[in-house]
């Protein structure tokens, strides 16, 4: 491969090092490296660096510190979530210290307010004669927006602040437009890491391949794996956990011996059905990697039960129909109700009311709250046999509400007429109408 | 890799270009701007003779130097400070006081920071002070020279001017204009604020003790003189080391300043922001891709940097949308285009990517409502759509009322770009109503 990347300031072995590491963002890495510019020059006091998830943008940075061996401190501003600890967490990692039982897990020194990180900061510098640039990344940058109010700014002309050679590098997916402050602040560099094309993810997510099997078998599951979730998913964490949570049952055949490398068609049918059971399952997180795994090794199709499957609440009888009674109270208007019960008693086709549903504008905008008599007044309607209006029927209400399958909606103590929502939807109420 | 230039200078090329970009860098990052600063003559007269008087005639003085971000305010002090300490006299008694809004968030912290920097720690010791007024009246007690005669200027410097307006009760301000009316030491206050409007963020106390001496920084030059600021930003000194790689790059300058595309992009950057600060950016952006093998700055590098300043974030995000994801922004627009840009819920959202998947769409798979939501919450992550109220238990989350971010304009735009988009997905997208 031809030689991507000069830089005068960097020894051509570490850049070697660095452009093997780094797949597919060649021309983000030079972008850069241009800008950091040899170690002992000025750069830019402020990069943002924005891009989807997965897109490289922590890992490029890093990569690219390690290496060339660049002064740095990495911080992540979510775990970092007051101004103290990103404070002590810069100023550790730049003196190199970390918290260990010896010094009983302390910060180098104390330090509340960004007037004290200055002072420690210059203190710092001038003990420890830098004469490279130093780098503080800051990775989920939007979080900076909820902290303190300087802080932001003030991280943005760090460099003027401290007036040493600093430049502060802001990680973030949401774009630079959502982070202006209305007086304005220091306008950083802004670069933008592109998402990965379908040629480029299939040739990194070949890059982990099993070596007990040929890289072109990879590379065609690879292939059947875009073909199905391309269009759904472009995260390339989500697709390299679900390449690996796949590939065992991908050759199966060949270790089986029902098949070659070379049938693809055959390993094709057997993975596809597969694949598609898996976007509703482990890619929505229903079920864990360790489920999905122990029923890909039982034989047969097992119905494993996702978290929100219907199945998992198990409703006593006069339950579902109080239940189903509230779905039909929120989703259809009060004036109909008469036109629905009174002619139809007792046995009431559900297959009508799906009909209906379909057209009323009720169904798109949520239920609407109903009175506790209405819900009665239909629950007894519903019911076949003759129900008496027992304190038993009220707890079960009340139960309902518990496990949040009805809302209450106003005032807690408004005793008298408590109004109640329905907080279930449709396919739940088909499949409890079992 | 480096040419041997001619025996009388000992450097190499690149070294030369080495030098040049460590200077260049200097100017645009670390704001080293040699000489005055252009076209702020009459300003830097008037806050040199201001400064004058309180260091050489003992005069108390107090201005605002207001003007919108990046317009020099900053520059134009610092040389108007080195000019004036060029003064024998002068260099010996000042002494100067830097306080910035970022980092001084409360009076406290404030009087700590002017202790420290008058070098007074020592003498306030342990004591501990009734009021702000006591403690300043202390400090600048203790200023005044053996022979108890006459008292050292000091000149306050309080950057983010407006950001101790909002500090409680005014103290530090009042207190220091206090100062700078009375006769006790001859104070200067100099305030640095990017609001117009900062005289209606003082109280009234405060502001009577005022001055109300303000300077305007308002970058009134026209593009011709824009022009010349940005080849008197770009040229080297003439006390470059090897003067006749600096003449060969003026003269490049020279030649960049009349190529017609580098006025246009000039033309462009000048129409939309005429600061310093947004100069400097672009400047940078083109001097990175100075490297030995490209030695001077050509009108693509500058087509370029002018590409990267002005680039559509949001477009690029869209750029990296999964197909599902770009359906349900385009079901997005056509609701915002029936309903005139009310609020839209994910069930409405979802009914419209229905339809199309039922009536117009051969490629786009019909997937289940879970992974539709579950896309549905990317675009909320990435702050493409925004709920109109916070996260409540009380609807559901299908219920839950948003609205999107984006412009009709912007979608079309990015669907132009996206890479293999489906035909039929455009003609929906194109087609008026859904």
């Amino acid at each position: 491969m031809p030689a991507l990347i000069q830089h005068p300031g960097f020894s051509e072995l570490e850049l070697r090092c660095v452009e093997e590491k780094l797949v597919c963002r060649e021309s983000q890495v030079s972008m850069l490296l241009s800008i950091f510019g040899e170690p002992q020059q000025y750069s830019y006091p402020s990069v943002f660096i924005y891009g989807h998830a997965a897109t490289g943008k922590s890992f490029v940075t890093q990569t690219l510190l390690r290496e060339h061996q660049l002064p740095h401190a990495l911080l992540n501003c979510v775990e970092c979530s007051t101004s103290r600890l990103l404070f002590e967490h810069i100023l550790n990692q730049l003196c190199a210290h970390s918290p260990s039982p010896d010094n009983e897990f302390s910060s180098h020194t104390r330090c509340d307010s960004f007037n004290d990180f200055i002072r420690l900061y210059r203190q710092l510098a001038d003990l420890q004669q830098q004469k490279s640039t130093t780098y503080i990344v800051l990775d989920r940058a939007e979080a900076l927006r909820d902290m303190d109010a300087n802080l932001l700014s003030g991280f943005l002309r760090l460099q003027e602040l401290v007036g040493g050679n600093v430049t502060v590098i802001f990680l973030s997916e949401i774009v630079w437009d959502k982070f202006r402050l209305n007086t304005g602040c220091f306008e950083p560099l802004i670069i933008c890491f592109p998402d990965y094309s379908k040629a480029e993810l299939q040739q990194i997510l070949s890059l982990d391949h099993h070596p007990d099997y040929s890289a072109d078998l990879y590379a065609s599951y690879i292939n059947i794996l875009l073909g199905v979730f391309y269009s759904v998913c472009r995260d390339l964490k989500e697709l390299r956990h679900l390449a690996a949570l796949n590939f065992t049952k991908f050759c199966e055949p060949l270790v089986k011996g029902e098949a070659k490398e070379s049938d693809t068609h055959r390993l094709w049918r057997n993975i596809e059905p597969h694949l598609k059971k898996a976007m509703q399952t482990v890619y929505l997180r229903e079920i864990s990697r360790s489920q999905w795994e122990e029923m890909q090794r039982k034989e047969g199709e097992l119905h494993l039960k996702g978290l929100s499957a219907h199945a998992h609440v198990e409703l006593p009888y006069y339950s579902k129909f109080l239940l189903i009674a509230a779905y039909l109270a929120s989703f259809n208007p009060a004036r109909a109700d008469k036109r629905f019960f009174l002619k139809h008693h007792g046995k009431i086709k559900k297959t009508n009311f799906l009909k209906k549903h379909e057209k009323t504008s009720n169904h798109l905008l949520g239920p609407k709250p109903f009175p506790l008599d209405r819900l009665l007044a239909i629950f007894y309607s519903i019911v076949d046999s003759r129900v008496a209006p027992t304190a038993n029927i009220f707890s079960q209400i009340s139960s309902l509400v518990v496990l949040q399958l009805l809302a209450l909606v106003g005032h807690d103590d408004q005793l008298n007429s408590p109004k109640y929502k329905c907080a279930v939807s449709f396919d739940f109420i088909r499949a409890i109408a079992r | 890799m480096s040419k041997r230039k001619s025996k009388e200078t000992c450097l190499t090329h690149g070294e030369c270009i080495s030098q040049t970009q460590t200077m260049l860098r200097e100017r645009f990052c670390h704001q080293k701007i040699p000489g005055k600063p252009f076209g702020v003559e009459s300003q830097h007269k008037h806050l040199l003779e201001l400064l004058k008087r309180t260091a050489v005639h003992g005069e108390s003085n107090s201005v605002l130097i207001v003007g919108p971000r990046g317009a020099g305010k900053t520059m134009l002090l610092n040389c108007v400070l080195n000019e004036l300490l060029e003064v024998k006299h002068v260099q010996e008694n000042v002494l100067q006081v830097q306080l910035n809004g970022l980092l001084q968030t409360d009076d406290r912290i404030a009087l700590k920071e002017i202790t420290r920097q008058l070098h007074l720690e020592n003498v306030v010791g342990d004591k501990v002070f009734g009021s702000f007024a006591e403690n300043l009246a202390f400090l600048l007690e203790a200023l005044k020279k053996g022979d108890r005669s006459s008292s050292r200027p000091v000149l306050f410097i309080l950057d983010e001017f407006d950001l101790f307006a909002h500090h409680k009760n005014q103290t530090l301000l009042y207190n220091l204009f206090d100062v700078s009316q009375s006769a006790q030491t001859p104070v200067a206050v100099i305030g640095l604020t990017c609001r117009l409007d900062v005289l209606e963020l003082l109280e009234k106390r405060v502001k009577s003790r005022f001055s109300h001496r303000q300077i305007h920084l308002l970058s009134s030059f026209r593009f011709k003189q824009y022009l010349e600021i940005f080849k008197m930003q770009l040229s080297l000194p003439e006390d470059f080391t090897d003067r006749r790689f600096a003449e060969e790059w003026n003269q490049n300058i020279k030649s960049l300043c009349e190529d017609r595309s580098v006025e246009d992009v000039l033309q462009k950057h000048f129409c939309s922001s005429k600061d310093f600060r947004s100069l400097h950016m672009l400047l940078m952006l083109a001097l990175s891709r100075v490297t030995v093998s490209h030695p001077a700055i050509k009108p693509t590098d500058l087509l370029e940097a002018s590409r990267l300043c002005t680039m559509d974030s949001k477009a690029n995000i869209l750029h990296g949308l999964s197909v599902l994801e770009l359906c349900l922004i385009i079901a997005m627009k056509h609701l915002n285009d029936i309903y005139d840009g009310e609020p839209f819920n994910f069930q409405m959202v979802y009914n419209e990517f229905q339809k199309f998947i039922q009536r117009k769409s051969h490629s786009v798979h019909n997937f289940e409502k879970p992974v539709v939501i579950k896309a549905f919450e990317h675009l909320h992550q990435l702050e493409l759509i925004k709920p109109m109220e916070g996260p409540s238990v009380r609807t559901q989350k299908e219920y839950q009322l948003v609205k999107l971010l984006l412009d009709n304009s912007q979608i079309m735009d990015a669907l132009q770009k996206y890479p293999q988009c489906p035909t039929d997905v455009k003609q929906w997208a194109a087609s008026a109503f859904g």
